[in-house]
């Protein structure tokens, strides 16, 4: 197992000049040995091409890939002994599902009695003892699925498994089943964990530490808690959470903060830029309050939906549309309604250039 | 348009797809077809279309029985789950080629008006192929939407995007429905989507229309435990339970006070949907004790998976909330926030609603 630290960039281009050239800007990182780590982002923002870099299936186009200090950027994926784990079930479907699982200790030659206590010890993991003798064959795919993950896992001495969304074809009534699973063996195996998804779910609920990233950039590298508490950047805002987050174009003056014309108090030791910035809150964060609250603005209700478990709230004021998640059993509301929604508050985030401030 | 389908059934071969239904969507607003896969869904839309005809049964257009009647007759838009554009048109002639081919009047207008709406006026001059899965779904939505056509029919429209897009958009189409004309049938496999579609819903299972009525009154008085299980994500918590003296004894033992509508005795099942399970307790509540599986975390909320005596569980926590593997919880809820099944599935009690009383 390894500390993996990165310092690259990645163009698919011979000779990138913009930011829109790169697959991956310029960035220094470190992945810590023994974490369980996720890349996420939309399609086309640069996780899987990170992904193939850290395994050397790519080699950056500048920089460095370090393992413990010491420089693989050029090793094959082999050399650098990595496990990985893709979308699609990779099983021999002639080999049982002890067999299938041994395989990888079979290439490293690892002794006959070794193999023997490290398959069992996967398959009770994975909960595939009883059919450890079966052939692959006539599996159905999330068990074959199960095998590709218990290959990825079965060595001990890999410098890190990575996961190019392994969930794809579960079942969705099954995929929580297996992302406990992946969660309990790494509590048990303490492997490096590297997992690439667009799914929030998949990401916050696997990993310590969720790499957000967007047109070839982290964005932030924090835990769930971080990224819906305090999104470093506005991409992080909008993008975890369902609807994101709200922002609203404000200016800082003096002590106050102007909002669609109407002034409001900045928080007691807030120190915030003068100039435009942009407030950002939870629709989770936001109920209606007491007119004139300390930091709420005067809206009027424009959409009211039932969504079952909870109630949303769209509201207008001046131009700008926020929503607010209110618990189910709030009181009823009705389009036109003047509400007030308290947007400085205690979970209110400070942007300026998309860059958090405060 | 008033479009509605009396007695219908469908049989292929020897199989049941659709098992006889009427149902009369609202005229001009959105009716949700929500089922899982096979449930029929899309059997029925082919029906509605005119691109198959009912085994029995009448579709009946503003009086009149179309069946039999062929779909280029029928003033119908049909949008799919995978993008259809036609790759060699700009996205321009895309959107009008509805409107050419019955040679409409005030095209451009039209196209430039609704591809404004959907935000992709910029894109008018260039083909569908250097465009965005996001924005070639938009293509396809704007061709079937500018026809303006008195019945639309959506089969799934948005599964194949990702789900920050399917956000944007199902604001936006919401948006266009509500300020439309049209009847629209809109079949999804999401619980979620359905409620935030709002409307009308159809839950459909098996081939079988279950029940049918405003969305939000579907989803809070469910007719029967199929229903509610079909009509719930996460699903909802269900624990067998029999009748005691004033009230119900669950399984593991806890007992609930309930007022039940009559004294019915026997075996009931009662639910609990998962945002009603809480950690902190108020009073008068009833609480599992439970040891927890996983934490799902989905940004928004965080989903508890725990094993308690009453059986397995999900919670449902708004926010960011951490549970060690195998660590204990106390999952709270009140007795007056569960539904009621007696034991042939059917509903005896739904959760008092605020505003009801």
């Amino acid at each position: 197992m390894a500390k993996i630290e990165l310092d690259l960039a990645h163009a698919y281009l011979p000779d990138p000049k913009k930011d829109s050239d790169y697959a991956l800007l310029p960035l220094k990182m470190a992945f810590e040995d023994g974490g369980a780590y996720a890349l996420l982002g939309p399609s086309g923002c640069g996780k899987t091409t990170m992904l193939n870099i850290m395994s050397g299936l790519l080699s950056p186009s500048q920089g460095s890939v370090r393992f413990d200090g010491h420089d693989v950027t050029n090793q094959t994926p082999q050399q650098r002994n990595i496990a990985q784990v893709f979308q699609f079930p990779v099983v021999y479907d002639t080999m049982t599902v002890a067999e299938n699982l041994a395989f990888p200790l079979r290439n490293r030659k690892v002794p006959r009695d070794q193999i023997t206590k490290r398959v069992g010890q996967i398959a009770e993991m994975l909960e595939m003892s009883d059919q450890l003798n079966q052939r692959a064959a006539n599996l159905s795919a999330d068990a074959k699925q199960k095998i590709s993950l218990g290959r990825g896992l079965v060595r001990s001495d890999v410098s890190a498994v990575l996961f190019d969304e392994p969930l794809t074809v579960i079942d969705p009534h099954l995929k929580w089943q297996l992302r406990r699973k992946l969660k309990q063996i790494h509590h048990e195996l303490k492997l490096t964990l590297i997992y690439v998804t667009h799914d929030q779910v998949e990401a916050l609920t696997f990993a310590d530490q969720v790499v957000v990233m967007t047109r070839g950039r982290v964005v932030q590298i924090g835990s769930a808690a971080d990224l819906f508490e305090r999104p470093r950047h506005t991409f992080v805002g909008h993008f975890i959470g369902s609807p994101g987050m709200n922002f609203l174009p404000a200016t800082v003056v003096g002590s106050g903060i102007q909002v669609a014309g109407v002034s409001l108090a900045k928080p007691d030791g807030q120190v915030l830029p003068e100039g435009a910035i942009k407030l950002g809150v939870r629709p989770e964060y936001l109920v209606p309050v007491l007119a004139e609250s300390a930091g709420a603005l005067p809206m009027t209700v424009s959409q009211v939906q039932d969504v079952g478990t909870h109630v949303m709230l769209s509201a207008t004021f001046g131009g700008l549309t926020i929503k607010a998640r209110l618990p189910s059993d709030s009181a009823p509301m009705k389009v036109g309604d003047p509400v007030w929604l308290q947007v400085v508050g205690a979970h209110t985030c400070f942007y300026k250039d998309d860059e958090i401030v405060a | 348009m008033q479009l509605v389908l009396e007695g219908i059934s469908k049989k292929v071969g020897a199989q049941k797809w659709l098992h006889s239904m009427d149902i009369a969507p609202q005229r001009s607003a959105v009716t949700v077809l929500l089922g899982a896969t096979q449930a029929g869904k899309t059997s029925l839309m082919r029906i509605m279309a005119g691109l198959d005809e009912p085994t029995a049964g009448k579709v009946m257009v503003d009086g009149k029985n179309v069946v039999g009647l062929p779909v280029r007759e029928r003033n119908v838009a049909m949008v799919y789950q995978q993008f259809i554009n036609y790759p060699s048109l700009r996205v321009r002639d895309n959107i009008a080629s509805p409107l050419k081919l019955r040679r409409e009047s005030g095209i451009d207008e039209r196209v430039q008006a609704l591809a404004e709406k959907l935000h992709i006026d910029m894109f008018l001059d260039r083909y569908p192929s250097e465009l965005s899965g996001g924005q070639q779904q938009r293509v396809a939505l704007a061709r079937a939407l500018v026809k303006g056509a008195p019945l639309m029919l959506l089969d799934e429209p948005l599964v194949n995007l990702d789900y920050k897009l399917r956000e944007e958009l199902r604001d936006e189409l919401t948006a266009l429905f509500a300020n439309g004309d049209s009847t629209v049938i809109y079949a999804t496999t999401e619980p979620g989507e359905a409620l935030l579609l709002g409307g009308h819903t159809a839950v459909m299972d098996e081939g079988e229309l279950l029940q049918y009525g405003p969305t939000a009154e579907v989803f809070h008085k469910p007719k029967s435990l199929r229903v509610a299980r079909a009509f719930s994500d996460p699903p909802m918590n269900l624990v067998a339970a029999s009748a005691t003296e004033n009230g119900l004894r669950l399984e593991g033992g806890q007992t609930i006070m309930i007022d039940l509508p009559e004294v019915l005795g026997g075996n009931f099942t009662v639910g609990i949907r998962a945002n009603m399970l809480r950690e902190s307790t108020l009073d008068g509540d009833a609480t599992l004790a439970g040891t927890v599986d996983l934490a799902e975390i989905s940004g928004s909320d965080t989903f508890v998976h725990a094993h308690t005596v009453a059986g397995e569980l999900v919670a449902q926590l708004t926010g960011v909330h951490y549970f060690d593997l195998g660590s204990t919880v106390n999952l709270h809820f009140h007795p007056s926030q569960v539904y009621v099944f007696d034991s042939k599935g059917l509903l005896v009690k739904a959760p008092a609603r605020r505003g009801e009383r």
